[in-house]
């Protein structure tokens, strides 16, 4: 069967399984719309939480980075899965005992203010409408890639799927489909992983595969072999670093504090039965998410060898359908430097500016001709960072279902995420703001019929997005990582670990952290773009990074103000003791 | 519970979250990121050692300190007498 109809099925299969499973698990009261009723079993809990937290970004983009990085790439690995730990010590086990629908409950609730909860209502669905944008585009690039449908059509399909569960099941619809995503998207992730090892090392295993020998029986070690392709044809050696110290450092805390601080993540420990649950459960939400970022640098390395081993030195008439394929949907471009017909892959970029821009016309051997003017740099070659885990298994020539599955993982991934961000701002809208801010009034049916026309809205709106992408999804996602990490983590910590901490310096330290690190983002990213580079960043520390220092602001702010206001009154105290003891 | 109870507990709890944080930082921040260089003259099978923590060991160790901090506060939670059952 040809790769595309496998597609299809693969993609309707997987489909038509989340829309039975949505049905089968309808909410009837807003507890089960907001936290599933309480009664999740933690593994169930951990595989929902593993599926909501990998996105279109880890799934898609993560290995490609890798790829192109090398040593560099490890601030995603760890911060990524590093948060994992500060949520289940500091965070989920507390949060889960205070038992309440959302984040800015606790916020308002341990603040006794609504000025409190309003700031982190507004945080909430900043931070999870800037992150579902770029989940929607991912649905609508996979469509349009693998089942030639339109972007926007990806996109309508995508809503749609998303509009059945969400609304329809609240929490509950969400975390059974997510379950099933879960193992949709691992298998799609490990089976081309696990065939590429084989192929290259001979171990199946791709995480134990990155650290063996060639299979070829020269005894050379993979990653070595990978650094001296690579330094043969002058680029960084794939195992050598480029960032300094710092700003590693600097975007790997902000990366953890920004994990363990968002929304989505945080409200699914409410959905476990007790707080024991709540530590467990993220210990099997780390291994679920373990699985495949271990994986993830053995594809990124493989990947990286099988493109030089296939592109370089071939000519370009005799290359392969893919390579042409990916020219066509313009994240490919050759530019022939030296008029050989061959393509020649080295170190540096291509064309400048870097991404290509075509003219429309061809060159001498068939080749889209662009309008980039050349670099200095002998090499020829602009590679999509985005295309390295959909278009691996078409490199490596693996079988045709193996490329459909690879799709069915890829909306999965982009699908669960964006159902988590979108009941995160639904519970919002109609618990923080009409519930308990200006309708307190509404009956539980009420607000359960808001709930979902809350969903139905934010799903209306994240499809804008997805069909009209501002051109700066990419830059914003830094902003939803920095933010959480400079707003809600702090506050947090505090608000479980310090009982002296008040509403003057919450509300003090969450806005002084996000303005700091809202104005340091939008200022190299949107200002002075041209600034942005380690010459002009305070202390090497780029906007990815920034993060952490709105964070220790916030936490320094919070502390000084803390002294000088009063504490909070004894029902409060109390309340902290009472959170901090599971019984 | 008396307080003094709960007393004992949060401090028990805080010292057990101290040791593993401790842990956590080490293998990331300082084994992955801060002597990365350092440690890549070590190796581990094809890996230089602090490649290997960088983009495998540490997340390995971030597993187990989730399961032994959910073991040992079970164990703290019976012995203080606040568990859930």
């Amino acid at each position: 069967m040809s790769a595309q109809l496998l597609t299809y099925l693969f993609v309707g299969a997987s489909f038509t399984l989340y829309i039975g499973i949505a049905i089968w698990s309808r909410s009837s009261s807003t507890k089960e719309f907001y936290v599933a009723g309480g009664h999740v079993s933690p593994i169930a809990n951990g595989a929902a939480t593993a599926a909501d937290w990998m996105s279109a970004a880890s799934f898609l983009s993560m290995a490609g980075i890798i790829a192109f990085e090398g040593a560099d790439g490890a601030r995603y690995l760890m911060g990524w899965t590093g948060g994992y730990v500060l949520l289940a010590l500091l965070l989920a086990p507390y949060l889960r005992k205070f038992s309440k629908f959302t984040v800015p409950d606790f916020v308002g609730d341990r603040y006794y203010s609504q000025t409190a909860r309003l700031v982190a209502v507004v945080c909430v669905i900043f931070i999870s409408f800037t992150y579902v944008a770029g989940q929607m585009r991912g649905v609508g690039i996979v469509f349009s890639r693998f089942l030639e449908v339109d972007i926007n059509t990806g996109v309508i399909i995508g809503m749609g799927i998303v509009f059945f569960y969400a609304v329809l099941g609240g929490m509950k619809g969400i975390t059974y489909t997510q379950v099933a995503q879960y193992c949709v998207l691992i298998f799609a992730y490990l089976v081309p992983a696990i065939y590429i090892s084989i192929a290259l090392t001979g171990n199946p295993l791709p995480m134990f595969g990155l650290g063996s020998t060639m299979v070829d029986g020269s005894g050379v070690y993979l990653l070595d072999k990978l650094d001296g392709l690579t330094t043969e044809l002058g680029m960084a050696a794939f195992t050598s670093g480029n960032k300094s110290t710092i700003d590693m450092l600097f975007i790997t805390a902000a990366l953890m504090a920004g994990t363990a601080g968002l929304p989505h993540v945080i409200v699914r420990f409410f959905t476990v039965p007790k707080v024991r649950d709540a530590r467990i459960s993220a210990g099997y939400a780390l291994v679920f998410i373990a699985l495949l970022y271990t994986t993830a640098p053995a594809v990124a390395a493989f990947a990286r060898m099988n493109i030089i081993n296939n592109v370089d030195g071939m000519t370009y008439e005799d290359a392969p359908s893919w390579f042409s394929k990916w020219e066509d949907s313009g994240l490919i471009a050759w530019r022939d430097k030296n008029d050989d017909g061959v393509v020649q892959y080295r170190g540096g970029n291509a064309l400048q500016p870097s991404k290509p821009a075509f003219t429309g016309e061809r060159g001498s051997s068939g080749e889209r001709l662009l309008g980039n003017s050349s670099s200095a740099s002998e090499n020829e070659l602009y590679i999509d960072r985005d295309i390295i885990v959909l278009a691996h298994p078409e490199i490596a020539q693996l079988p045709n279902w193996v490329i459909a599955l690879v799709a069915a993982g890829g909306l999965a991934a982009a699908l669960s995420t964006a159902a988590g961000l979108l009941l995160v701002i639904s519970s919002a809208v109609s618990h923080d703001l009409l519930k308990k801010t200006f309708k307190p009034e509404i009956t539980e049916r009420q607000e359960l019929l808001f709930a979902r026309i809350a969903a139905a809205v934010a799903i209306g709106i994240a499809g804008l997005f997805g069909i009209y992408p501002p051109g700066f999804v990419a830059e914003v996602v830094a902003f939803a990582f920095g933010l959480a990490a400079a707003s809600f983590f702090p506050v947090l910590l505090l608000g479980i670990f310090y009982k002296r901490m008040n509403k003057e310096a919450a509300i003090t330290g969450m806005i002084t952290g996000l303005v700091f690190t809202f104005a340091y983002i939008a200022y190299f990213k949107f200002v002075s773009p041209a600034d942005n580079n380690p010459d002009h960043w305070w202390f090497g520390i780029s906007p990815e990074g920034i993060g952490t220092l709105g964070m220790l602001a916030n936490f320094v702010v919070s502390l000084i103000v803390c002294r000088f206001t009063p504490p909070p009154p004894a029902e409060i105290q109390a309340l902290v003791e009472n959170i901090r003891v599971p019984s | 519970m008396s307080e003094k109870n709960n007393h004992a507990y949060w401090q028990a709890n805080l010292r057990l979250m101290l040791v593993l944080l401790v842990i956590w930082f080490s293998v990331s921040f300082l084994a992955g990121i801060i002597f990365v260089d350092f440690l890549n003259q070590f190796r581990l099978y094809g890996y230089k050692l602090g490649f290997w923590f960088s983009q495998q060991g540490a997340i390995y160790f971030f597993v187990l300190l989730i399961f032994v901090y959910s073991w040992r506060m079970n164990a703290l939670d019976k012995k203080f007498g606040v568990d859930e059952e």
